[in-house]
């Protein structure tokens, strides 16, 4: 059994055929598509290493099946810079040393870009906290991580009062 | 992972047909039951994906004031929503203290409802289990029991049911929607999920074939709202299933509390309704000896099933607090730490007062 | 060669001129990191590559008896089942140890299963849905035997030594004559359990054979040891094997030594003669990756009427497997940390139906120090003393038992400035004396921290270029301690060159070896071999340019040059110089190459003792009602010698004290004690630290200068963060609650027995 599914990722329409409906988002996109960004930390929802935006919000890509998502515009890791000019959240990921080893991050970042977008945790650490609280991190890059989002939301308000201004 | 075939109705006629086929799961968000077959606890033939059927994804206000709310509305989304939020405050803070963001975006209503225990002896499939595998005994028995039952459990099973979601739901007299081969029915939740007894197996009365379609909350509960809380003691801050959990709510006039409803979670096999307390508390006034006398009847019957007696005064405690913060009213917000007994962020200056 | 080299992609927004150490540059490989790019292991897909997933035992002990190999190889998409029926012999028992250094091994060498978790067989595939599936369908049965488990589950057992060859016993004086004349008297038993490290990403090997030679991608923290451990197993040339190991998902120990997965990964490529990618389940990090020995360890103490120390007597009791040898040195923290006239400590061993324990973020001084700051917590509230003070009383001004003065120690500034920023002053002596605004029960406590100085083995090569642009190569590791920018640093200071005119290249087996990144030692260990590569490029160059009438710098001799910015000076008048380049170009070179190497320096550690010191102050609140903890605050202040790059630095002690929190609160594996099945090897139950479980955390760089320890000055930074954390959470839930638990983690069940205010 095949399945066409019709995805946008980053950016990108594209038919892929699912020769088996077991595979999850992750592997597809790991060893199929490969794009490797996105990491597998757990395989089971319990460390965020997989998080990806499927339709604009942050989910685990290891336990969503592909063939389910026909139709979904899913964003990854590899699509959220604009060529060699970072994502906010990716810079200041960098200057906030909201990493280590690096593992963890592109899940970090996915959701915090989840986050940011969701709105609801404003300008409080706590919330922040909280909210990336599924995205475990075992270097411990948890404060840079939390610094890293303010910063990031703080200068992506500036830019939007920019545009609209 | 077992092959299985896979089916995506878009009729919910169609996917209780197809549901009702021989080793056969509904697919929701997947975030439980794809997990159980990574494990290979779960291994169907057949996956009926419903996250396509219409009309389930919508949150309906009813005219008498009540709720239903489609059986896949994500759990973020629910929570999220101002207006069930607002009316119904607890069952927003209990999705909220559940799992992960990530998670409750994909979680569905009546996936969260129907998620399966997380008994470690159930999940790890080289150990026995009865309600795994019916007959082969339980595992957890005589062995790492620290977060089983103290209710209602059977020397057949020990297992709880984990989700935080029920347990403010079953409080509020929640109905649970269901679609079956026979037509439409309404369950009350706090009949959905059975007790272990001989078959732990059976976890609820749903039939095969049965779809949830909906979770109705009558008009009623909207009018606990401002005196409404969820609590979840957990054993690290955020991303972790409830030690043991109650939502509590009351109706107060004028200082008194007119009705009183009270829920424990992680205690049972299914989400725990505590109704002799609950009218132990009506006509009472709120104050620190009802509720211990509220709590000590809600585990009157409470009896450990291995080393988890702590779970017991645990549980008291807990119904205490619970109905402690539902009397002091419901916060504007949910707190930044929902249902955390760490509510207050944490400062740089603690003053030192005794 | 590896071809990953570190470009200057990072942007270096601060692009600077002159000494680079001690910057807070941003990491070199950040934007390869936040961009997905960086190729960690599992990333890779070679073209022809199937997909293996081992199958793992669900006893401890026993034989397999029976597995579905048939039903397996008859799933679509499985190519094959390696079984020890079938499986390749090794050139050499993986029980053969060369050295201590070394895992022995359960690679299907034969039918027998020694812990759970233990590999049993490798289902190799087209897919890894189908290699998954293969092995459910192998349906393993066995011979089992009972389970001997935990630290009562066999008899217990002298030791000679522990850890990486520590002595089992030690210590001066005598502890009974100590007790006798004490004023105080403390005895108390701690105990703390098996802890796996679980790294964020598994072990994975993508193995590649080309007849004799492999090309292996997989993180390892000591390349040259993994090359070796490679070649004795398969029986091939050393030279014959490279591994690349750019970027690490992080380590903290587990991948060390060469595990029995990653042997099956090559043998897995070998069986079906195609590239074969194998990644751990992470169910499957808890057993044959290593861990931390669980231990028991009582504690005997006693002070004098001042609050001296005049006995501090530390045994410990720690499981390992039963097939190999690997202790939990815990009682060695007790060795260099307190002044008392009579210590003792010792270790006795236990085994367990479990996969081998192994080195541990602050093997030895993780449960070690968490024990002794505990202790000396209770002794010095029975002392009637506050706990700071009693430290700084007890402070140890040269190395108790050898007597060694410290090549440097600056623990004092480390209290001081750790109390100062903390508030300590204001903490009432008694315990429960605290609330805040939500009536949750607020408690301080303070623990020291310490981790020895060491250095490895290692080299470097050092090229600088008429382009006036340099390279420096070595095989170090970055596993997220920050070695792709430290190092970089170093070598730009060392050649006297721009940081973003350096590449740098480690993570390859091809290059000199670079030691371990582990022990701490990372930074020292390859920093100074790159520190001397660098050298002796300038030396050569010097030679060049002093020998060269033509040049400026003609008869400065050779010590009187030194490099600055891309040029030679002279040391007594740097106005006079010149740059490497004409240097270069004139002696018609394109480019001059230097080799370093660097190691422990005997003559030092036979006269310093040598160790990072700090202190540790926590918050932490309490539910008076459900014992539920939260760490509200932590700061840690440290002193490490010279800091190459404080921002990594911050990080590595930030590190250091969350694992710290997950020690003292959550971090457990929970082993059946039937069946010796854990069951907890999931991250949703082996927990470890979520962000809301860190809210407050500051690192205090103390400055401290050291002319002994190495050539850099510097000691380590990666490990010593958790050590004195866990004793000072402990000790601020005793402060918070009354409450002393002497068994980690402290859970909320323990806080319970206590009634509550309702
Ligand atoms: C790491 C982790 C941590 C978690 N922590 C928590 C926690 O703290 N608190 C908590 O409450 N939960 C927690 N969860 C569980 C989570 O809430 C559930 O996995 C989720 O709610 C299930 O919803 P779903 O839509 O993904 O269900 P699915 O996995 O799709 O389905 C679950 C079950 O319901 C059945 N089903 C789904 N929809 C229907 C329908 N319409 N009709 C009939 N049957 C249906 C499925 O067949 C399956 O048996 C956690 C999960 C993970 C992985
Ligand atoms: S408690 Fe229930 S779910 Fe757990 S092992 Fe026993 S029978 Fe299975
Ligand atoms: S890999 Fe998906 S949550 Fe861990
Ligand atoms: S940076 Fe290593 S796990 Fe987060």
């Amino acid at each position: 059994m095949s399945f066409d599914i019709a995805l946008t990722i980053n950016g990108l329409h594209r038919v892929v055929a699912i020769d088996d409906p077991r595979i999850t988002l992750l592997d597809l996109l790991r060893e199929r598509l490969d794009l490797t960004g996105t990491k597998k930390g757990c395989d089971r929802g319990q460390c965020g290493a997989c998080t990806v935006l499927v339709d604009d919000r942050r989910v685990n890509s290891c336990l969503a099946l592909a063939v389910s998502l026909d139709g979904a515009v899913v964003t990854t890791i590899e699509g959220v810079a604009h060529g060699d000019t970072l994502h906010p959240v990716q810079a200041a990921f960098i200057e906030n040393d909201g990493l280590q080893c690096g593992f963890c991050t592109p899940g970090q970042i996915m959701s915090a870009i989840g986050l940011i977008r969701e709105g609801l945790a404003g300008d409080d650490p706590e919330r922040i906290r909280e909210g990336m609280s599924g995205n475990l991190c075992r270097c411990g890059a948890y404060a840079g991580i939390t610094e890293a989002i303010l910063e990031a939301q703080a200068r992506m308000q500036l830019e939007h009062k920019g545009e609209a201004a | 992972m077992r092959p299985f075939a896979y089916d995506r109705p878009t009729t919910i006629a169609d996917a209780v047909a197809s549901g009702a086929q021989p080793e056969t799961a509904f697919l929701g968000g997947g975030t439980n039951l794809l997990d159980l077959m990574k494990g290979n606890i779960s291994r169907p033939a057949r996956l009926v994906d419903v996250t396509r059927l219409p009309g389930l994804s919508t949150i309906e206000w009813l005219q008498d004031g009540g709720v239903r709310i489609g059986a896949l509305v994500r759990n973020s989304d629910l929570a999220h929503d101002p207006r069930f939020a607002n009316r119904f405050p607890s069952v927003a803070e209990a999705l909220l203290s559940g799992a992960s963001a990530q998670l409750r975006n994909a979680a569905t209503a009546a996936g969260n409802v129907l998620q399966r225990t997380r008994c470690q002896y159930f999940y790890d499939a080289a150990s026995v289990c009865n309600k795994r595998d019916p007959g082969t005994g339980c595992g957890a028995i005589g062995g790492l029991t620290r977060l089983h039952a103290v209710l209602g459990w059977s020397e057949h099973c020990i297992a709880t049911h984990p989700s935080d979601f029920c347990v403010p739901l079953v409080a509020l007299d929640a109905v649970v929607e269901i679609e079956g081969r026979a037509g439409r029915r309404d369950v009350p939740l706090e009949a959905l999920h059975r007790l272990p007894g001989n078959t732990p197996e059976r976890e609820t009365v749903l039939e095969p074939g049965d779809v949830i379609t909906a979770i109705r909350l009558p008009a009623e509960a909207a009018a606990y709202a401002g005196n409404a809380r969820y609590l979840k003691v957990r054993e690290r801050t955020s991303y972790a299933f409830a030690v043991v959990s109650a939502g509590a709510a009351l109706r107060l006039d004028q200082g008194t509390i007119v009705s009183a409803r009270l829920a424990l979670g992680g205690v049972a096999l299914k989400p725990w309704r505590a109704r002799a307390a609950e009218d132990l508390l009506a006509g009472a006034l709120p104050g620190a000896t009802v509720f211990r006398d509220a709590a000590a009847l809600a585990l009157a019957e409470a009896r450990p099933c291995g080393d988890n007696g702590f779970k017991i005064e645990l549980a008291r405690r807990i119904i205490v607090r619970a109905l402690t913060l539902a009397a002091a009213g419901t916060p504007d917000r949910v707190p930044a730490l929902p249902a955390s007994p760490f509510a207050l962020a944490p400062t740089q200056e603690v003053s030192a007062h005794v | 060669m590896s071809d990953i080299t570190m470009p200057n992609v990072a942007a270096i927004e601060r692009s600077r001129h002159g000494s680079s150490i001690g910057q807070p540059v941003t990491r070199r490989e950040g934007h390869l990191k936040v961009t997905g790019q960086a190729g960690y292991a599992a990333d890779y897909n070679p073209p022809g590559l199937l997909h293996a997933v081992m199958a793992v035992s669900g006893i401890s002990r026993g034989r397999v008896t029976h597995l579905d190999v048939a039903a397996a190889e008859a799933h679509p998409g499985v190519v094959k089942v390696m079984t020890p029926a079938n499986a390749p012999k090794l050139a050499k028992s993986p029980d053969d140890k060369d050295h201590g250094f070394m895992f022995r091994m359960n690679v299907l060498q034969n039918d027998s299963v020694r812990f759970a978790n233990q590999p049993i067989a490798v289902v190799i595939a087209e897919t890894l849905e189908a290699a998954t599936e293969g092995v459910a369908l192998l349906r393993p049965r066995y011979a089992e035997e009972p389970a001997r488990i935990g630290l009562d589950g066999s008899a217990a057992f002298a030791l000679q030594a522990v850890g990486a060859g520590a002595p089992a016993k030690g210590g001066i004086g005598d502890i009974e004559a100590g007790l006798a004349e004490a004023a105080t008297r403390f005895e108390a038993t701690y105990e703390t359990p098996a802890q796996y490290h679980n790294p964020l990403e598994p072990h994975a090997t993508v193995a590649e054979w080309d007849g004799d030679k492999l090309v292996l991608h997989t993180p390892s923290q000591g390349l040259t040891m993994a090359q070796g451990r490679i070649a004795g197993l398969f029986g091939i040339d050393p030279a014959n094997i490279l591994i690349k190991s750019p970027f690490l998902g992080g380590g903290f120990g587990a991948k060390g030594l060469f595990s029995g997965p990653q042997v099956l990964g090559i043998m897995a490529a070998r069986f079906v003669g195609r590239p074969v990618k194998l990644v751990l389940r992470r169910e499957q990090m808890f057993g044959p990756v290593g861990h931390r020995g669980e231990t028991r360890q009582t504690l005997r103490l006693g002070a004098d009427s001042t609050g001296g120390l005049t006995a501090l007597e530390h045994n410990t009791l720690t499981t390992t497997s039963f097939y190999d040898d690997f202790f939990e040195p815990a009682g060695t923290t007790s060795r260099h940390l307190y002044a008392s006239p009579a210590i003792a400590t010792s270790h006795e061993g236990v085994r367990a139906d479990i996969g081998t324990p192994i080195f541990m973020r602050a093997p030895g001084e993780a449960p070690g120090s968490a024990a002794l700051e505990c202790a000396i917590d209770e002794l010095a509230v029975k002392a009637g003393m506050d706990p700071l003070d009693f430290r700084l009383r007890n402070y140890a001004e040269i190395e108790p038992i050898t007597g060694k003065p410290f090549s440097s120690k600056a623990l004092r500034q480390c209290y001081a400035q750790g109390a100062a920023r903390f508030g300590w002053a204001s903490r009432p002596r008694a315990p429960r004396q605290m609330r805040d605004d939500d009536g949750l029960l607020v408690g301080w406590g303070v623990g020291t921290a310490t981790f020895p100085a060491m250095i490895f083995p290692s080299e470097a090569r050092a090229v600088l270029r008429v382009d006036g642009s340099a390279r420096v190569e070595i095989g170090a590791q970055d596993m997220g301690q920050g070695a792709w920018t430290s190092l970089a640093q170093i070598a730009a200071d060392g050649l006297g060159v721009d940081y973003d005119k350096l590449d740098l290249e480690i993570g390859s087996s091809a290059l000199p070896t670079g030691g371990i990144a582990g022990g701490s030692a990372g930074t020292a260990t390859a920093g100074s071999a790159i520190h001397h590569a660098a050298a002796d490029v300038i030396k050569k160059l010097a030679a060049l340019a002093t020998s060269d009438e033509r040049s400026p710098l003609f008869g400065a001799g050779n010590s009187g040059v030194v490099p600055r910015d891309g040029r030679l000076v002279r040391q007594d008048d740097e106005s006079r110089g010149e740059s490497y380049a004409s240097i270069l170009a004139r002696a018609g070179l394109a480019e001059i190459d230097g080799k370093g190497s660097a190691g422990p320096n005997p003559s030092m550690q036979e006269s310093y003792a040598m160790h990072s010191h700090g202190a540790v102050f926590a918050e932490v609140k309490v539910d008076p009602d459900f014992g539920q903890i939260r760490v509200t605050r932590l700061v840690g202040a440290f002193a490490a010698g010279r800091i190459i790059n404080p921002r990594m630095v911050r990080s590595q002690y930030y590190g250091g004290m969350i694992w710290g929190v997950g020690f003292a609160l959550h971090e457990h594996a929970a082993a059946d004690p039937r069946s010796g099945r854990l069951m907890n090897a999931n991250l949703a139950e082996y927990h470890v630290p979520v962000n809301a479980d860190v809210p407050l955390i500051e690192a205090i760089l103390v400055e401290e200068h050291d002319p002994h320890v190495n050539v850099l000055g510097l000691k380590g930074v990666g490990e010593i963060g958790i050590t004195g954390t866990v004793g000072a959470i402990a000790n601020a839930v005793w402060h918070a609650t009354g409450v002393r638990a002497r068994a980690f983690p402290i859970t909320l069940d323990t806080l319970l027995e206590r009634p509550g205010d309702i």
